[in-house]
């Protein structure tokens, strides 16, 4: 037990095995993966397209604007994108964790 | 102009002095800055010398493949966010190290870790000192203020604000940076475009007819074609392997990371990240602007005749607005390369105060009060003065672009891969730790040892300063190591903990998923 303040801080054993804290880790290790796959795959495919398929990157799209300049500038985009929903994702498990933190408090002092 | 950013700076330092007393108010500013403060602060340690003249320079010399670049820098920020940034906060307290140590042995991973934050900052530090000494005696070559004066000022004021204003002064100028650095920038892109009668397709149109001297005959080249810079037959390789460097080395260079430990909880660690990825995108994709306008309007042919790559913002702006707007934008430059290497000094000085000084040298006990940030002081003023003196022997010829990408291949080789497995990893040791920052340290460092950057036979015409220090055909094809390195560093550290056992740092790890996950006993805002 460590001591903050004057409340007794719950064990980090008893809070690791709430089921509720289970939960909260399941859904960010889910969401994560997912996003982090995501964007590396979308990421990665730039430089490989663009290395190895240089004719079809330099194809032009609309005046001397071609495939591989809308390709990079997209990765922009989609940067952003995957911060947004990360920054979603983790507000709510934020709120989770407050919830498993008050949990584990209440079964600490019982 | 330039002077009234030195004398408000100063006033930055002179007031944070007065509040730098004490460990977590000197190495962290006392947790108190917000999320979007420190946003802003990141973007400012981050946007280099080397982004705002280098990579301008870079896309007007060779289009499309600069812009490459700017992709990275952007998108790695990704792996910040989703990976490094919330644990970190929630489990380290000053430096990278921390969160290393936190399950393994201290002294070890601790001695690795300063090592390669000590290389890391180095490289990147001597970059940024030479690129401000060439640029100052560039732009002020009438004055008489030559290159070794703008090095010693530039290094005298970064000591300044570090040994004094410690991580407040630091957070400061660098979100001061940013502001005129984005100011600067969005100014620059709109008289680009108004150049172009505010017609996308006009500068696109512009961009893909530059003119360029090719052995001695003008040719009309279009700069949206990716290959002017990653050629075959190693091109394609070449680039996925900087692509790597960039999005993996950002999450591991140790000047951003210890920037979280500045807020005061994980989620507005979160929140910084997020900041600093609106800025730092917006002003990437204003590179393209910058760049393609330099390539359309300036050219290359003028730019190598005034100064070189580095100088294709500085020229564009003279070519667009004059004088008085050139003057502004070397500015903007020079705070820029301040900033940077203010955030490289204090990051230094923390690992080696913190991490090698008091935990390995002295077991983590202070002999006395305050001696931790005595000993940081001190180092700032060893490094400072140390970087003076090699960018001056260097001189202002010396190539050293090379070194901002070594400093991300270090990065991404030896820091990021002990960090991730240290926080995801429970079987992770303190010998895979060593192994993999001894692996990543070292391989990367002696790839480019052997690669086209060092290596290679120039020709007549090449400047004796200018010149490849081993004149020989390379060993290594590639110009960025990071495709051999970054996976080696992995598995270096891989191999070191399954050839190893250590039951305690296992039991740690649930302490250290649950303090990530929750933030429950992180270091507090004083």
């Amino acid at each position: 037990m460590y001591a903050v303040g004057n409340s007794l801080m719950p064990s980090w054993d008893r809070i690791h095995g709430l089921p509720s804290y289970r939960r909260m880790i399941a859904r960010k290790i889910r969401a994560v993966a997912v996003l982090t796959v995501f964007f590396l795959a979308y990421y990665f495919a730039l430089p490989l397209l663009v290395g190895y398929w240089p004719e079809l990157m330099a194809r032009k799209v609309w005046g001397y604007v071609n495939w591989a300049y809308l390709f990079a500038f997209s990765q922009f985009l989609m940067a952003w994108a995957v911060a947004f929903a990360y920054m979603r994702h983790a507000d709510r498990c934020d709120r989770m964790s407050e919830g498993i933190l008050a949990e584990a408090e209440e079964a600490g002092a019982a | 102009m330039f002077l009234a950013f030195i004398a408000a700076t100063l006033g930055i330092t002179y007031w944070a002095a007065g509040r730098s007393t004490g460990a977590s108010a000197f190495f962290a500013a006392g947790r108190r800055i917000t999320g979007w403060q420190n946003g802003l602060a990141i973007s400012g340690d981050y946007m280099s010398a080397a982004s705002f003249l280098g990579i301008a320079g870079l896309i007007a010399f060779y289009g499309y493949d600069g812009f490459m670049y700017s992709v990275g820098f952007l998108v790695a920020y990704l792996t910040v966010l989703l990976i490094v940034a919330e644990p970190l906060r929630n489990t380290g307290k000053f430096t990278m190290a921390d969160v290393l140590a936190f399950r393994l042995r201290e002294r070890p991973v601790r001695a690795w870790a300063a090592l390669s934050t000590l290389t890391v900052s180095t490289f990147y530090m001597i970059a940024q000192m030479v690129g401000a000494g060439a640029l100052v005696s560039l732009l002020l070559a009438d004055s008489g203020i030559g290159y070794t004066t703008a090095v010693t000022g530039v290094g005298i004021l970064m000591i300044v604000y570090v040994v004094f204003g410690g991580m407040l002064a630091t957070t400061w100028v660098q979100i001061v940076k940013a502001v005129l650095l984005m100011g600067g920038t969005i100014l620059l892109s709109i008289l680009v475009l108004a150049h172009f009668g505010f017609d996308l397709g006009a500068l696109f149109d512009a961009t893909g007819q530059v003119t360029v001297q090719e052995g001695g005959s003008e040719v009309t080249r279009d700069f949206m074609t990716p290959g002017m810079y990653y050629r075959p037959p190693h091109g394609a390789l070449d680039l996925i392997s900087l692509s790597m460097a960039l999005i993996f080395g950002t999450a591991g260079l140790p000047h951003i990371l210890i920037r979280f430990y500045t807020v005061p909880d994980g989620r507005s660690a979160r929140i910084s990240v997020f900041w600093a990825m609106l800025l730092i995108g917006s002003f990437y994709i204003m590179t393209t602007f910058l760049g393609f306008g330099a390539a359309a309007i300036v050219g290359p042919t003028t730019i190598s005749a005034n100064g070189g790559t580095n100088m294709s913002a500085p020229l564009l702006a003279q070519a667009l607005a004059g004088d008085v707007f050139f003057a502004f934008i070397s500015a903007v430059a020079f705070a820029t390369i301040l900033a940077v290497v203010a955030g490289l000094t204090i990051s230094a000085s923390a690992s080696f105060a913190h991490d090698f000084y008091s935990n390995v040298l002295h077991h983590g006990r202070e002999k006395e009060p305050g001696e931790e940030v005595r000993v940081a002081r001190w180092t700032a003023f060893v490094v400072g003065a140390v970087s003076i003196l090699i960018a001056i022997g260097l001189g202002p010829d010396a190539n050293v672009a090379f070194l901002v990408g070594l400093a991300f291949a270090v990065a991404a080789s030896a820091n990021l891969p002990v960090i991730v497995l240290s926080l995801y990893w429970k079987r992770f040791t303190t010998r895979g730790a060593v192994w993999g920052l001894a692996a990543g340290l070292l391989s990367s460092v002696g790839l480019i040892l052997v690669s086209p950057s060092f290596m290679g036979i120039d020709g007549p015409e090449v400047a004796e300063s200018a010149r490849r220090m081993i004149q020989a055909q390379a060993l290594y094809p590639l110009r960025n190591p990071g495709i051999v390195s970054i996976p080696l560093g992995f598995l270096a550290a891989y191999l070191g903990s399954i050839l190893s056992r250590e039951p305690a740092a296992e039991e740690k790890y649930v302490e250290l998923t649950v303090r990530a996950n929750t933030g429950l006993g992180a270091e507090k805002a004083i």
